[in-house]
């Protein structure tokens, strides 16, 4: 039984120039202890899908048009603000883009982290300063007990994800959910980063999903991928089958776009044209416009994900239809 | 810290000076003088051997030394137009009674101000932000001349709840305070709904809300420090001028404060009460700006003491 089963989310943003339709229709599932990339660019979804999950999109402009999420019997789209308290922070945890703006600079890094304890789990300080203190530790953090008075300006940006992530994981969640976790991190940092989420996933035994615009974070880290395009899932698979055998054109675009993999010298790849405008409504593939093996057809119809082999689904007619491989 | 107040209190000492010596040449480049022929029937001589006491008929730059030299001392000299007591006497006597209506102001400022302007920035361009911001709007808009006298003729005079004026019994005191202190509350008011705004939009608060707290713990503990920034700094110099007095209040209301002092001093070319009053004021902005400066560094982690 999937931990997170997401149905035909919709997440619509009423504005002036008109609905743009963030998040279309997207649904998936996420196994119990498993890692589950999102790969998309910005704009395709990712982040505002997750976020609807939580309640956490700004609403006004958006609005959850229809969908359901099913997570340990309660499904997040329909339940009361008290019921989603209760499973934000602590069943479900996040950790944001940013660790510059996304921990509060007026208040102390050990105030921060022993917060959703406090509130959670009913604990006294003195308990919560404890665990805080043990969880920065396994986050990496030295002289935890003096670095929890510190505010977080006096943080790198590397040990600030760091504190992110002990504040997501203090509560020991069933589900984190990671945005862009690296994104605004150097190089290295980055590197750093993964590899503690990865051993604190096998730690807790929790499951993750890995919201990212990298192809090579969802390579390393990742069990199965999602790929976005315009609000919709166009491809679903397992790591190996989507780095070896990308059925739809955008995944094998994206593909085929990563610097590393072409000829030194060569013109790099690029996907022709520009993300479609989501204010628009759109029939058939959002991607048609850009595929190079676009046919009338792809432009009629809603193209739902089918399974095209076990475990690997595709919103592509031509490919289902056998006609392109 | 203490080495942070220090040295800023040392160097209220030049700023101090030269507001003293502004103000010394300023109210003299005004026509008239303290002892003017004609407004009352007094010989000339009588005039002259007046102005010769108080050492008005000495060459300027004399005065002037004079004067800083007696100020250094702490002595501000006797009152040219009511010589009964000496300027220093008459601040000691006005200024408790405009200190108390300014802290009631305050605390009315306060409390209508902040409460105003936390609700109306929870629901940006709902009713329940037009509704606040729009009577914040009004209350900036309108005069305490005219505040005044229409609580008086509302409470005071039509339902007869209140007195109309003085400064004896606790009921006397409560529409003055209201009066002057509805002014600042439009000001608080839209500051606080400004801040608000702007912290509750930032980063740290969505962490906030995906950490599972409830609202209320939402703006009290993550939003409010942030966002009582603006309402701060306007306090310094808002505090300031609560507390030297209002004229107009005190016009209204017959209140023997300080402000009505200050304005008759200025009226009657009363130059060593007006200096008197202006040191007065200028010694109590300075004192809440550092105020001001300590609790922002306080309330605020990344502003140091430099």
């Amino acid at each position: 039984m999937p931990l997170l089963d997401v149905k035909n989310l919709k997440t619509h943003f009423h504005t002036r120039a008109g609905i743009v339709r963030a998040v279309d229709g997207v649904s998936f599932s996420v196994a119990p202890g498993e890692m589950l990339g999102i790969v998309g660019e910005s704009g395709s979804g990712k982040s505002v899908a997750n976020l609807s999950l939580l309640g956490l999109v700004p609403m006004p402009p958006g609005k959850i048009e229809s969908g359901t999420a099913q997570f340990d019997g309660v499904d997040l789209l329909h339940c009361t603000n008290a019921q989603r308290r209760t499973i934000r922070g602590k069943k479900i945890s996040m950790v944001f883009q940013d660790p510059m703006t996304a921990l509060n600079p007026y208040l102390r890094i050990g105030d921060q982290i022993m917060e959703p304890l406090l509130i959670h789990e009913n604990m006294s300080k003195a308990d919560a300063r404890a665990r805080a203190v043990a969880m920065l530790k396994r986050v990496g953090i030295h002289d935890a007990e003096r670095r929890l008075r510190e505010y977080p300006h006096r943080f790198s940006g590397g040990m600030r994800q760091r504190v992110m992530i002990a504040m997501a994981l203090i509560t020991h969640p069933q589900l984190l959910i990671a945005d862009e976790p690296t994104t605004a991190l150097d190089v290295t940092v980055q590197a750093q980063i993964l590899e503690l989420l990865k051993t604190m996933q096998a730690e807790l035994g929790m499951a993750v999903i890995l919201i990212t615009h990298d192809l090579g974070v969802i390579a390393e880290s990742c069990d199965r991928v999602l790929v976005m395009y315009a609000g919709r899932i166009v491809e679903s698979a397992t790591v190996d089958d989507l780095f070896r055998e990308p059925k739809h054109p955008y995944t094998r675009a994206l593909l085929a776009s990563i610097p590393a993999t072409q000829e030194k010298g060569a013109q790099l790849y690029t996907i022709q044209g520009a993300p479609p405008d989501l204010t628009a409504t759109m029939e058939g593939c959002p991607f048609a416009p850009r595929c190079e093996h676009a046919q009338p057809q792809c432009k009629i119809g809603p193209i739902p994900l089918a399974e095209i082999a076990p475990g690997h689904a595709t919103a592509c007619k031509r490919i289902l239809a056998g006609e392109i491989t | 810290m203490i080495r942070f107040i220090l040295r800023r209190v040392l160097g209220f000492i030049p700023v101090f000076l030269i507001i003293a010596t502004l103000v010394f040449f300023l109210i003299r480049l005004a026509p008239g003088g303290p002892f003017m022929e004609g407004e009352r029937h007094v010989p000339p001589e009588v005039l002259e051997q007046i102005r010769e006491s108080y050492n008005l008929n000495a060459p300027l730059p004399q005065q002037y030394a004079m004067y800083m030299w007696d100020l250094v001392r702490g002595d501000l000299g006797p009152s040219m137009q009511q010589p009964s007591r000496t300027v220093s006497q008459w601040i000691v006597l006005r200024a408790p009674v405009s200190v108390e209506l300014g802290f009631y102001s305050l605390i009315v400022a306060l409390i209508i101000g902040l409460s105003a302007g936390i609700i109306a920035s929870l629901r940006p361009n709902t009713l329940t932000d037009y509704i606040p911001m729009s009577i914040a709007m009004a209350g900036i808009c309108m005069p305490t001349f005219v505040m005044g006298p229409l609580l008086v003729l509302i409470f005071a005079l039509k339902f007869q709840w209140l007195p109309v004026s003085g400064w004896d019994a606790p009921a006397e005191k409560i529409l003055p305070s209201i009066t002057l202190g509805t002014v600042y509350a439009a000001y608080i008011a839209r500051l606080a709904r400004g801040g608000m705004f702007e912290v509750l939009a930032q980063d740290f608060i969505r962490t906030a809300r995906a950490k599972g707290l409830s609202e209320t713990r939402v703006v009290l503990r993550h939003a409010l420090r942030g966002g009582l920034q603006p309402v701060i700094s306007f306090l310094g110099p808002a505090a300031a001028g609560l507390l030297t007095g209002s004229f107009v209040v005190e016009k209204i209301f017959i209140i023997p404060g300080l402000g009505k002092q200050f304005v008759d001093a200025a009226f009657n070319r009363d130059y060593t009460m007006l200096m008197g009053a202006v040191l007065f004021y200028a010694v109590l902005i300075l004192i809440f700006n550092l105020i001001v400066d300590v609790a922002q560094a306080w309330l605020d982690p990344r502003v140091r003491y430099d």
